[in-house]
């Protein structure tokens, strides 16, 4: 009789809170509309494409945020493509037990420092030598459009460095995961009809895994997308359209970590919101397609 | 021809493995270089100054961080590890493959996303930033990291101790409780440590919740002021003296949270040992 009932009650416990996690992901979507509606209804979808944002003129348009977002993460995420690669067959393939152990646990430290000290370490450490760097491009590269702007140390360049290293681990870890599903029989087969190893990797193994680097890419995409403190303290917080990759700038991530609290009238408060609903969004389809993706690999549906 | 490009490849694949570790070793040698200057006595047990005075500390963060993480794990902790337990009693079925999903997507949910919702849910509801604000954030960012690897604990018990346990006439309950949980114990502790190191370092959640605090305060439904906050502060202050403070909460902050995870990875592998025995 008690046995039943604490089984019962130990079942419908679970469930419920396996139901509020489902609905919590819906629960966020209707929170930040809500919250954004009066900013969604002033400006409608038009807010995407306009490039001005002035609370004092209460002009908002969301662009130079979502310029600013999606260059420094697509391009922090492109830069770290190679070396997230290499350095997982390297772990997989090139060395081994114990060494290989070692840096795959000094690899997962870079993920476990806080955003604020990569901040922190940005802004003091690597800002000033990037500086060197630009105004070493803009003096001899400076007629490429690209290059074409006074550096200042912080902006586009510096938020993609400091992205481009926070977000390493995190695709190095899925693709070291897939690496471990490529059959050994594949590899030694390869190996047996004369191959050397870069040519095991290049025709046998890098084929085989090529979805799982399309997620692992895309994961660290979405972790670029979203990050805050780091990028917030090492763009240099413009709310301007960027032109080259010295200009100081904005993400959708950092303008509200900048903003949100000094904001006094409503429809700047609601805009803020209106961004962190399109940053919601983003960051939910892109994680959402990668999962899918990397569970359809798990269950073995795409082979190559 | 064929060797000598699979020798570039070597050394090209090794050399991105090494650009990886350099950032690594750069940042810890800076954090502590720069942060063991201004670390001392005072550090902990004084408050800070005014801007533009020399000395004290960061007590009022320090605490403030231990408050909202104190909070956080007390509400985060039972409910992660019910998610976790609920994924791995009933892999398989619709329904729990919806709630793994929605699981590693609310992973993926940026932070400072997590801080405007408990803003508007919390902050407006009560009408002031407080401790607790900030402590639902963080519970909100640790429950699906603490149920995901609380499953994948779980799904290492072997299925025979649990027939075992049914076997005997055990409930399902009795059975979670006594066996499963037992086993599994290391696994659960390394896991919600290492949730907690997650959530330690967390700054854009905390902005618009525990907000911050100049005063020293342990009052729940007050502001407060956290570490990363504080670091965060102090970095862009114009001031040198508050500059190296930041530098030496960072170096508090990045000890606490390598602690937290050396002692989650201690754990787990000292089990795996003994299991192996």
């Amino acid at each position: 009789m008690f046995y039943m009932r604490s089984d019962k009650v130990f079942k419908i416990v679970l469930l419920v809170f396996g139901f509020l996690i489902l609905f919590f992901s819906i629960g966020i979507f209707i929170q930040l509309s809500s919250s954004a509606w009066l900013s969604i209804k002033q400006n409608g979808v038009s807010f995407l494409f306009k490039s001005v944002w002035d609370p004092n003129k209460d002009v908002y348009g969301a662009l130079p945020f979502l310029i600013g977002t999606f260059i420094t993460a697509l391009l922090s995420v492109f830069l770290s493509l190679p070396l997230s690669i290499g350095t997982s067959l390297f772990l997989s393939d090139y060395v081994k037990g114990n060494f290989s152990n070692i840096i795959s646990s000094l690899i997962d430290l870079l993920a476990s420092i806080p955003s604020v000290v990569y901040g922190l370490w940005g802004l003091f450490m690597l800002v000033p030598y990037i500086r060197i760097l630009e105004n070493w491009l803009f003096k001899y590269a400076g007629f490429i459009p690209l290059f074409n702007s006074k550096p200042y140390g912080v902006g586009i360049l510096s938020a993609t460095v400091v992205l481009l290293i926070m977000i390493l681990p995190y695709s190095i870890s899925v693709i070291k995961e897939v690496l471990k599903m490529v059959p050994d029989d594949l590899k030694e087969a390869g190996y047996a009809l004369g191959a050397n190893k870069w040519e095991v990797m290049q025709k046998i193994v890098l084929p085989y895994i090529k979805s799982g680097i399309f997620a692992g890419t895309g994961l660290s995409l979405g972790r670029a997308l979203g990050e805050t403190m780091a990028v917030t303290m090492v763009i240099g917080n413009r709310n301007a359209v960027p032109t080259s990759l010295f200009d100081p700038a904005n993400t959708l991530a950092s303008v509200i970590a900048n903003e949100f609290y000094e904001a006094s009238s409503a429809s700047h408060v609601s805009s803020l919101i209106y961004l962190a609903l399109i940053l919601f969004v983003f960051s939910f389809l892109v994680n959402f397609t990668m999962q899918l993706i990397l569970r359809k690999i798990n269950t073995g549906m795409i082979k190559k | 021809m064929r060797k000598i490009k699979n020798l570039i490849m070597t050394v090209m694949i090794s050399l991105a493995t090494l650009i990886c570790l350099i950032p690594l070793f750069l940042l810890l040698y800076y954090v502590i270089k720069m942060g063991i200057s201004s670390i001392n006595l005072d550090f902990f047990i004084k408050n800070p100054k005014p801007m533009g005075e020399i000395g004290g500390g960061m007590l009022n963060s320090i605490v403030g961080t231990l408050i909202v993480l104190g909070m956080a794990s007390l509400i985060g902790i039972p409910f992660g590890l019910a998610t976790g337990i609920y994924l791995a009693e009933n892999k398989g079925t619709k329904l729990a493959e919806w709630v793994r999903l929605s699981t590693e997507v609310l992973v993926g949910i940026p932070s400072i996303v997590i801080g405007i919702l408990v803003y508007s849910w919390v902050v407006k509801t009560m009408n002031t930033f407080s401790a607790f604000a900030g402590s639902i954030a963080l519970t909100i960012i640790m429950i699906p990291l603490l149920a995901r690897s609380t499953e994948e604990v779980l799904l290492m018990v072997p299925n025979t101790l649990k027939e075992a346990a049914f076997a005997l006439g055990a409930s399902r309950w009795n059975t979670q409780r006594m066996i499963v949980m037992k086993t599994a114990m290391g696994g659960i502790i390394s896991a919600i440590l290492s949730s907690i190191g997650r959530i330690a370092g967390e700054t854009a959640p905390l902005l618009f919740t525990a907000f911050g605090n100049q005063f020293f305060s342990t009052k729940l439904f007050r502001p407060i002021s956290t570490l990363p906050i504080q670091i965060f502060t102090y970095a862009r202050s114009p001031n040198v003296v508050q500059n190296k403070m930041a530098w030496a909460g960072a170096l508090l902050l990045v000890s606490m949270v390598l602690l937290l995870n050396f002692s989650a990875k201690w754990i787990s592998q000292a089990l795996v040992k003994r299991s192996k025995n």
